[in-house]
């Protein structure tokens, strides 16, 4: 069974994130980038069925996709050294300022270009949290979606998952090929060893232009967007709040703000 | 005038709150059509036309239960080919985020989620970054397809005598590949769901242990009050994961959000901080969560927490 990663790097969660004034568009260059916390999940999901595969003798590769300006390459090689076997890097500058919309067409033409019966990501991105793009891509691909997975198991041309509910969670099953999303209760990301870092060097990094994905430049970037930010601020900083230390009365004092903002 | 869908969200055919916020928002844009699709349809039927559906469009062929998602963004994308709406208003639920990503790819058009607000010419404003930075944003290309965050707008009834329109679906292979062979639930019920109420009460960390819940439980209930946990608590399985606030749980925006017995990691803090006011009980006077604060109390949750839910109890009785 073949396994399409798709990971994304994302600003680092303790970084100031910011839009660049001039384009309206996260900031990627100047902050420390790391790959989307979720997209470990996803790596290691994709890592392991391939494992559990190939204990009953089945083969089968993981790749790793990204789209995402040069420094990507960080997080690709994160993904390798976890123990992907190949990456597929989409790099081209017309791709800035792509949406979901423009994304979701591009990631769909570059999986075109690699075997794959299954794609695992994980259910949303830190920076963009829109968590849309694996059923946006479950339905460019006309293949199976299953989403909001806490648990996958692979059986013979299907895959089944137990998809988080608000209340509980739904049992899914899906004929191959299938888009999986998968959420964090689902494994434990392994920690890349030594010895996998030096292998992820010597490891296939295929680099992708539009044109080698036969990606279309007016679907893609600002132009194949369907979506623009017209213009941001920074909320108004909070007014300092009252802070209280209990001394034996700070029960009823809350409960005195509590009434005086009209709760109770 | 222009007429804009509103997808109803509905367990069993009872729509949710979130619903009723939408075709409020939507009587401010234009002419407000409701789509229902599924079962169940005679529970939700007054209810819309209470809070002024002008028309609803009926999908409710047996099976479109069966199968994730995938049916829903079929039926919309059948309604907006033949209706043209103005636009098209989805609750920013997970599902929803999904049907609304699939129509946006039928129908080449764009698509905005977790908007807080919609303004004249379907501008919407969102929130990013855990509430750092306000946005305006556009959709330029096609129909625009906007999913909305829960307590983003006060449902106002406008009673009327909406037109009903049956929509026949024949649903796709595509759509019907992702068969839900069984449904669980495991939250108990009772209490107001997470994303939907007006007051959230969290436990992290801080209570020490599971069976201690029963203190955020009991305040929870005396305010009608969802009940939160930060990762810690749900990682230590001391509550359901389906209860877990923060960036890789729900967003929550309620008028009131108590966080007890939590630090105000940024994880957390990401799906909390839009909440209207914020109350924190926590030992430590450092903890980040009390920079976000309209009211703080340090001290120790098993004295001021009992103290409060009696005091409530008191002034309301
Ligand atoms: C990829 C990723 C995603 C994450 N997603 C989420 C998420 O969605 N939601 C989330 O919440 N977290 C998330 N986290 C985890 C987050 O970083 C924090 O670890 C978590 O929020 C901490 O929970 P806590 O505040 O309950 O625990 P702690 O940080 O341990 O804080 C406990 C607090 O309780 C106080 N306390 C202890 N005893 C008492 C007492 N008797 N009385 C009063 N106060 C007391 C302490 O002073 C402390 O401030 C995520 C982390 C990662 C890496
Ligand atoms: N540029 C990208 N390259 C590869 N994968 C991506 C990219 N953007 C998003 N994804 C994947 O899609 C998931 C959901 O992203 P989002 O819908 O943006 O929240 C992420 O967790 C990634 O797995």
């Amino acid at each position: 069974m073949n396994i399409v990663v798709c990971v994304k790097q994302v600003p680092d969660t303790w970084a100031e994130k910011k839009l660049s004034p001039d384009d309206k568009t996260v900031d990627r260059v100047g902050v420390d980038g790391v790959m989307n916390e979720l997209d470990e999940y996803a790596v290691e999901e994709a890592l392991r069925i391939k494992e559990a595969l190939s204990a009953q003798g089945g083969g089968g590769e993981v790749t790793v996709l990204t789209m995402g300006p040069d420094k990507s390459v960080e997080t690709i090689r994160k993904a390798l050294s976890m123990g992907a076997d190949k990456a597929v890097h989409l790099v081209d500058p017309a791709l800035h300022g792509s949406d979901a919309l423009a994304t979701s067409y591009a990631l769909s033409k570059a999986l075109g270009t690699i075997e794959h019966d299954l794609v695992i990501l994980g259910v949303e991105s830190t920076d963009a949290r829109m968590s849309v793009l694996p059923a946006m891509l479950a339905e460019r691909l006309g293949a199976s979606q299953l989403t909001f997975a806490r648990k996958v198991e692979v059986g013979t041309g299907t895959v089944k998952i137990e998809r988080q509910t608000d209340s509980g969670y739904d049992v899914v099953e899906a004929p191959i090929p299938a888009v999986v999303s998968v959420v964090e209760k689902i494994n434990e990301p392994r920690y890349p060893s030594f010895k996998g870092i030096m292998a992820a060097k010597k490891k296939p990094l295929t680099t992708l232009t539009l044109a080698d994905a036969g990606i279309e430049a007016d679907n893609v970037g600002f132009a194949g967007s369907g979506t623009e930010v017209t213009d941001f601020a920074a909320r108004p900083p909070k007014q300092a709040g009252q802070i209280v230390k209990d001394e034996g009365d700070g029960g009823s004092k809350l409960a005195d703000f509590l009434a005086q903002q009209k709760f109770i | 005038m222009a007429e804009v869908l509103v997808l109803v969200e509905h367990v069993d055919g009872a729509p949710k709150k979130v619903t009723y916020e939408l075709l409020t928002l939507a009587r401010s844009l234009g002419e407000p059509s409701a789509v229902f699709i599924g079962n169940g349809f005679d529970n939700a039927k007054d209810k819309l036309a209470e809070y002024g559906a002008a028309k609803i469009y009926v999908a409710g062929d047996g099976d479109l239960d069966g199968y994730l998602v995938a049916p829903k963004a079929e039926v919309l994308a059948q309604i907006v080919a033949s209706a043209s709406p103005a636009a098209v208003l989805i609750p920013s639920s997970p599902e929803g985020k999904e049907i609304a990503g699939r129509l946006a790819v039928k129908t080449d058009s764009g698509v905005i989620t977790d908007a807080v607000g919609i303004t004249d010419g379907f501008v919407a404003q969102q929130s990013i970054f855990g509430g750092a930075i306000n946005v305006q944003a556009k959709v330029g290309k096609g129909t625009p397809i906007i999913t909305v965050r829960p307590n983003s707008t006060p449902p106002e009834p406008a009673p009327g005598q909406p037109t009903e329109e049956q929509v026949s679906v024949s649903l796709s292979d595509a759509a019907t590949k992702a068969k839900i062979l069984d449904r669980v639930t495991e939250k108990k019920g009772g209490r107001p769901e997470l994303t939907e109420a007006a007051i959230v009460v969290s436990g992290g960390r801080g209570l020490g242990a599971g069976e201690n819940f029963s203190l955020i439980e009991k305040l929870a209930d005396t305010l009608g009050a969802a009940v939160g946990a930060s990762r810690a608590a749900t990682d230590a399985g001391w509550y359901p994961h389906t209860n877990q606030v923060g960036q890789t749980g729900k967003t929550v925006s309620p008028q009131l959000y108590m966080a007890v017995g939590i630090s105000g990691a940024i994880q957390h803090r990401a799906g909390m901080q839009t909440s209207k006011t914020i109350v924190a009980i926590n030992k430590d006077p450092e903890a980040p969560i009390f920079e976000l604060v309209d009211f703080g109390i340090v001290g120790d949750l098993f004295n001021v927490v009992p103290q409060l839910t009696e005091e409530i109890e008191k002034r309301k009785a």
